[in-house]
């Protein structure tokens, strides 16, 4: 039974189905309640209740919200292109959910456990553009068509610093592949021998890049309700729009997972003698996530020209520096060779 | 290169999977959802009144130029993943024709800072 599953190629593939759907059925599930979370932590802030009718506290909120996009009317805009129309949500959610086919959760707990695994991320977020242009351009409709232009001007802004910011990760790493740079972060003082300490500076950019490029407040630009009404979504009802809310989201999820891979050292307990495993990741991810949220809720929206100013006169060459400042560093063994990880064994 | 396909093949069964899961969603809204189309329903959202012309007008040359520039340094980027998974036994003509490749362009960022392809006003 076991060589079933091991050796021939229906069993693997059928295994490795069975592995996709304990991610995806898990992620998703956690979506629904992060998504009540968002609203109760909001409402919260504005010292309002948020949902609390569907369910005790309103828990079952998001499930109740799903039947009802189910139901829904699905409005094709006169003048639409149908296909195109239909397959922008759908890349939205593909491309937001493939992501997550290199991300560990515990040590050897990965899908794909790819060499180039931080690359893969990169590549399939800068797809996630492809969502919004078809979006707007299908649509017909002029504001649709406005705001997914700027929202993906936004996005492959910020696309760049993000990635300049990995880099300096990489150098420090050798290795583009999460289980590795999570194990370059083990050491025998737990949360101080992460990255956040060493890179700090990129732990906080990073950290608003990926706001922007999430379209997350304060940088939803393209929904700025004021102006653009609800941006490259406004034609769309039913479950596409659903699509879109639930890739934006899974998108989220995933900064997140970044954030706690990358700086807080994955699945590692944070003090030394503690078990390392898969709830050390999912609190930081939850942590994370609680500061997306009260950004959102306690940051006034940034203007447009703000934004593109920040992206390219700030956080470019910021990161940039920051690049050469870690080379440096660890070409010539500066600040106690720090940022050389790799001699230590990472 | 069958090593290879089988660290692959978990991508590509998440993109089936993926769009499988997608596709469920939208034909249940089309099967189950009633759909009652009417011209006024379907009709371009415009503030309230008819749409003048067609949605895909002109628009600012400001967007090419932020992709322009975009399409640059992410190659810068895709330069210097080798180079900093590599970073670790290189030797320092390696390091130092990286060096000179950012000056390069480093320059050319600052002329086009100068030039006001950043501005938006």
């Amino acid at each position: 039974m076991v060589e079933f599953f091991t050796t021939t190629g229906l069993g693997i593939t059928l295994l490795t189905v069975g592995q996709i759907l304990l991610l995806v059925v898990p992620l998703l599930v956690a979506l629904a309640f992060l998504m009540y979370a968002d609203r109760k932590i909001w409402a919260a802030v504005q010292m309002r209740r948020g949902p609390n009718i569907v369910g005790a506290f309103g828990l079952l909120q998001s499930f109740a919200d799903f039947l009802k996009y189910i139901l829904k009317e699905v409005v094709f805009p006169a003048g639409a292109d149908r296909a195109v129309f239909l397959l922008a949500p759908m890349v939205s959610l593909v491309m937001a959910l493939i992501a997550w086919a290199v991300i560990p959760f515990d040590d050897g707990w990965v899908l794909a456990d790819l060499n180039v695994a931080v690359l893969y991320v990169m590549a399939i977020s800068s797809l996630e553009v492809y969502g919004v242009i078809m979006g707007g351009w299908a649509s017909n409709s002029k504001y649709p068509f406005l705001g997914s232009l700027r929202s993906a001007a936004q996005m492959i802004s910020y696309e760049v610093s993000l990635g300049l910011i990995v880099i300096g990760i990489v150098i420090s790493t050798g290795s583009l592949n999460f289980g590795a740079i999570v194990a370059a972060q083990d050491g025998n003082l737990g949360l101080l021998n992460w990255y956040w300490l060493p890179h700090f500076p990129m732990l906080i950019l990073f950290f608003i890049s990926a706001l922007a490029e999430t379209n997350r407040p304060p940088f939803d630009l393209p929904e700025a309700e004021s102006e653009l009404v609800a941006g490259y979504q406004v034609e769309y009802s039913s479950t596409p729009f659903l699509l879109f809310m639930i890739g934006e989201l899974v998108a989220v999820v995933l900064m997140c997972a970044l954030v706690a891979l990358l700086f807080f050292g994955g699945w590692l307990s944070p003090i030394p003698g503690l078990p390392d495993g898969i709830w050390w990741m999912s609190i930081k991810i939850l942590l994370v996530f609680f500061v997306f949220s009260m950004v959102k809720a306690i940051t006034p929206r940034y203007r447009y020209d703000q934004l593109m100013r920040i992206g390219w006169k700030v956080f470019l060459p910021l990161s940039l520096g920051w690049v050469v400042l870690v080379s440096f560093a660890a070409k010539f063994e500066l600040f106690g060779g720090a940022y050389a990880r790799w001699m230590v064994g990472g | 290169m069958d090593e290879l396909l089988r660290e692959y093949l978990p991508v590509l069964l998440f993109l089936a999977v993926a769009i499988g899961l997608g596709l469920v969603l939208i034909l249940a809204a089309i099967v189950l959802a009633v759909r009652n189309p009417d011209p006024e329903k379907v009709s371009a959202y415009e503030c309230g009144f008819n749409a003048f012309d067609d949605a895909r007008m002109k628009f600012d040359v400001r967007f090419y130029l932020v992709a322009i520039l975009f399409i640059i340094f992410d190659l810068e980027i895709a330069f210097l993943f080798p180079w900093a998974v590599a970073f670790g036994d290189m030797s320092m003509a390696g390091f130092w024709s990286m060096m000179v490749f950012l000056a390069v362009l480093t320059i050319g960022f600052a002329y086009e800072w100068k030039k006001g392809a950043l501005e938006w006003e």
